[in-house]
């Protein structure tokens, strides 16, 4: 593929994230001048004091969301692809989500009859994780077994199909107002978290992050197949499990915060590869993590259908985006290549 | 893989007693046993044997990918850190399928483990790369994408990527595989000229006979009782081990020719000398004709003046077709 961009991309990557990043927050029912939400970011004290919670406890909060979550998806999505040498892989596509939804679908149930303390963002978080991980480790066991990448994939839609079943079926018994509350998570919001939460995900996607940057030799060897990484000294099971553990991390805790969040894991590598031609992993881990934010940022911008009070559900939008990029992504390249 | 103590300078990598195949549950199957391999420096080994016999698993044995059924692989250590990759480099079979990096960073590859999590190349680490490029003649590919490679150029690539990881053993499983002539020789050729000239033991499984029995140093040939011979090519061609193990059908490997049936009962004295008499015999004997000097018959090649001629019964012919055309008749 051609580099699209003669200027650097870091510069452009940033420069974007940061305009995305104010445009969200300037966007809202509510009108706040721009003077005033900058100054308000800095510790200032508006016109109006109103605007200082509404910038800080909503805008402010949701914005950070986008960041992590995007930047977490598609790095989750970016570990996935590389794992299983397959373009086509990604957190939701191979029912990671559908297990995080499942693992906190039957957490709220045995929260509705437990104490609360089960439901508090750190429990939702690991149960998301190990929900995650554990649908992970069944397809990766499937996918040693097969090596085709299409019967993978499949595989992968069925065991989240599954997944989705049970989900529905702990929902149809559960009470009305849960079912309420699931119906509105599946959707997936990145509004609604509060400061203790996007503590605990800013955490988590740091986690990720900096593990990855540390595992950026074994993914890269990971790219010419087990055989060689083994023979250039990549101790194979020990990464593999690095790579397990950060992927369910990752798109098991924002699945938990934010929902089910489609297209962004899949998507969003192949527009990093984009900006950024390379396939060293020292360099598109962060620009998949920059990308990411971004995307997400414009998602949820867009979501909010700037001059009306109306907002959309996210993942109508990511899919909006996510879909035709990777119909794109197949068809410009022909051979899709991780 | 331990460091042997005893073992004589050039000596590169021994097996003791090496049983190797593959367990499955309980059940066991040995594809060969009783190894007592060494790799010397400066030797290029052809590794040879019909296919399935298990040339693959020895490869990956030898290079501690696969654990032996039985019995030790010896490797020689430069290093003292411990680690079999800064021993051993590999060529395998294995597809490479992220076709979307440069030739340079696959050959930067070469160079891992040697390197950090951080990746860091210092300036020894890229003249080696350089050096590992030139050696394969490449350097007119590195910057181009893998996807964009011939098969040859794509296997150069492969071994240039080995030669970076600087190792004094090169294991290569069936490098030129689905090549054209051409390629095959050029990669056997640069595989013996870095064998004798930087002193590398080279190992190389192979069904290229004819390559082989003209490059290799050694021979390994699986024989019939799950083990291997060894020993220089021309001494297993007129030993017979060759003709043992791969029960030639229509080929005579002494005189590396194709076994023609002389069918049309006809024998000829061919007259001549250089390659120009041996294809002329050739151009016969693939006809079913029998040369023999005593024959009536009578052929004779001419060299004198440019282009060739042929003689036949007091008739000049100018080329062989035309010759074949008047025997026949």
């Amino acid at each position: 593929m051609k580099k699209v961009l003669s200027l650097n991309p870091w510069l452009f990557l940033s420069a974007l994230l940061v305009l995305l990043f104010m445009t969200n927050i300037s966007l809202g029912s509510v009108q706040i001048p721009l003077k005033d939400t900058v100054s308000i970011l800095f510790g200032g004290i508006p016109e109006n004091p109103v605007w200082k919670d509404i910038l800080i406890d909503f805008r402010l909060t949701k914005a950070l969301t986008c960041v992590f979550a995007g930047g977490a998806l598609a790095l989750g999505g970016l570990l996935m692809q590389t794992l299983f040498r397959n373009p086509l892989a990604g957190p939701d596509v191979l029912g990671l989500s559908s297990g995080a939804s499942l693992a906190v679908a039957l957490l709220v149930m045995a929260g509705t009859f437990a104490t609360p303390l089960l439901s508090g963002p750190f429990s939702i978080a690991i149960a998301a994780s190990l929900g995650s991980a554990l649908i992970f480790i069944v397809v990766l066991g499937v996918a040693n077994r097969i090596k085709d990448n299409t019967s993978l994939l499949l595989i992968g839609l069925m065991i989240g199909a599954a997944t989705s079943s049970l989900v529905s079926i702990l929902q149809f018994t559960s009470r009305s107002e849960d079912q309420h509350y699931f119906l509105v998570w599946t959707f997936g919001s990145m509004g609604g978290l509060n400061w203790q939460e996007i503590y605990m995900l800013g955490i988590i996607f740091l986690f990720g992050l900096i593990l990855s940057l540390l595992l950026s030799k074994s993914l890269n060897a990971w790219l010419l197949g087990d055989n060689y990484a083994q023979a250039l000294g990549i101790r194979i099971q020990r990464a593999r499990i690095l790579i397990i553990i950060s992927t369910s991390v990752l798109a098991g805790s924002v699945t938990a915060f934010c929902g089910p969040i489609a297209f962004v894991g899949l998507a969003v590598p192949h527009l990093a590869r984009l900006v950024i031609n390379t396939t060293n992993h020292k360099i598109l881990v962060p620009g998949t993590v920059l990308t990411g934010a971004a995307v997400m940022l414009l998602c949820d911008t867009a979501a909010q259908l700037p001059g009306s009070s109306l907002v959309l559900p996210i993942n109508a939008i990511t899919s909006l985006i996510g879909a035709p990029v990777v119909i794109w992504v197949i068809v410009r390249s022909k051979k899709v290549r991780v | 893989m331990k460091q042997l103590d005893h073992q004589l300078p050039n000596e590169l990598l021994r097996t003791d007693s090496l049983a190797i195949g593959y367990r499955t549950g309980s059940t066991q199957n040995t594809l060969l046993e009783n190894l007592n391999l060494i790799v010397r420096k400066g030797e290029l080994i052809c590794f040879m044997g019909p296919n399935g016999i298990g040339k693959s698993t020895l490869i990956r044995t030898l290079a501690g990918l696969q654990s032996s059924i039985s019995g030790r692989v010896f490797t020689h250590q430069q290093d003292l850190k411990p680690g079999i990759e800064k021993s051993i480099s590999l060529v395998l079979t294995d597809r490479i399928t992220a076709v979307n990096m440069t030739v340079q960073e696959l050959v930067t590859y070469g160079r891992y483990p040697y390197l950090d999590w951080n990746l860091k190349l210092t300036a020894e680490d890229n003249n080696i790369i350089q050096q590992a490029i030139a050696q394969t003649h490449i350097e007119n590919l590195a910057q181009k994408k893998l996807y964009e490679l011939s098969d040859g150029q794509m296997q150069m690539a492969m071994i240039a990527r080995a030669l970076a990881q600087d190792t004094p053993v090169l294991l290569l499983d069936e490098p030129t595989a689905h090549l054209d002539l051409n390629n095959r020789v050029e990669i056997m050729n640069l595989l013996r000229n870095l064998a004798h000239h930087s002193g590398k033991g080279i190992l190389v499984a192979t069904h290229e006979l004819d390559l082989a029995l003209q490059t290799a140093d050694t021979i390994w040939l699986t024989g019939k009782n799950k083990n291997i011979l060894t020993g220089i090519p021309e001494d297993l061609v007129l030993n017979g081990s060759f003709d043992d193990i791969f029960q030639f059908k229509g080929f005579d490997l002494k005189t590396g020719k194709v076994f023609h049936e002389a069918w049309r009962g006809i024998s000829i004295a061919l007259i001549g000398e250089g390659y120009e008499y041996l294809w002329t015999k050739n151009a016969l004997e693939r006809n079913g004709f029998l040369t023999d000097m005593k024959a009536n018959f009578v052929v004779q090649v001419s060299h004198e003046g440019n282009p060739l001629t042929w003689e036949f019964q007091g008739q000049v012919y100018h080329s062989l077709q035309q010759l074949l055309v008047a025997l026949s008749s």
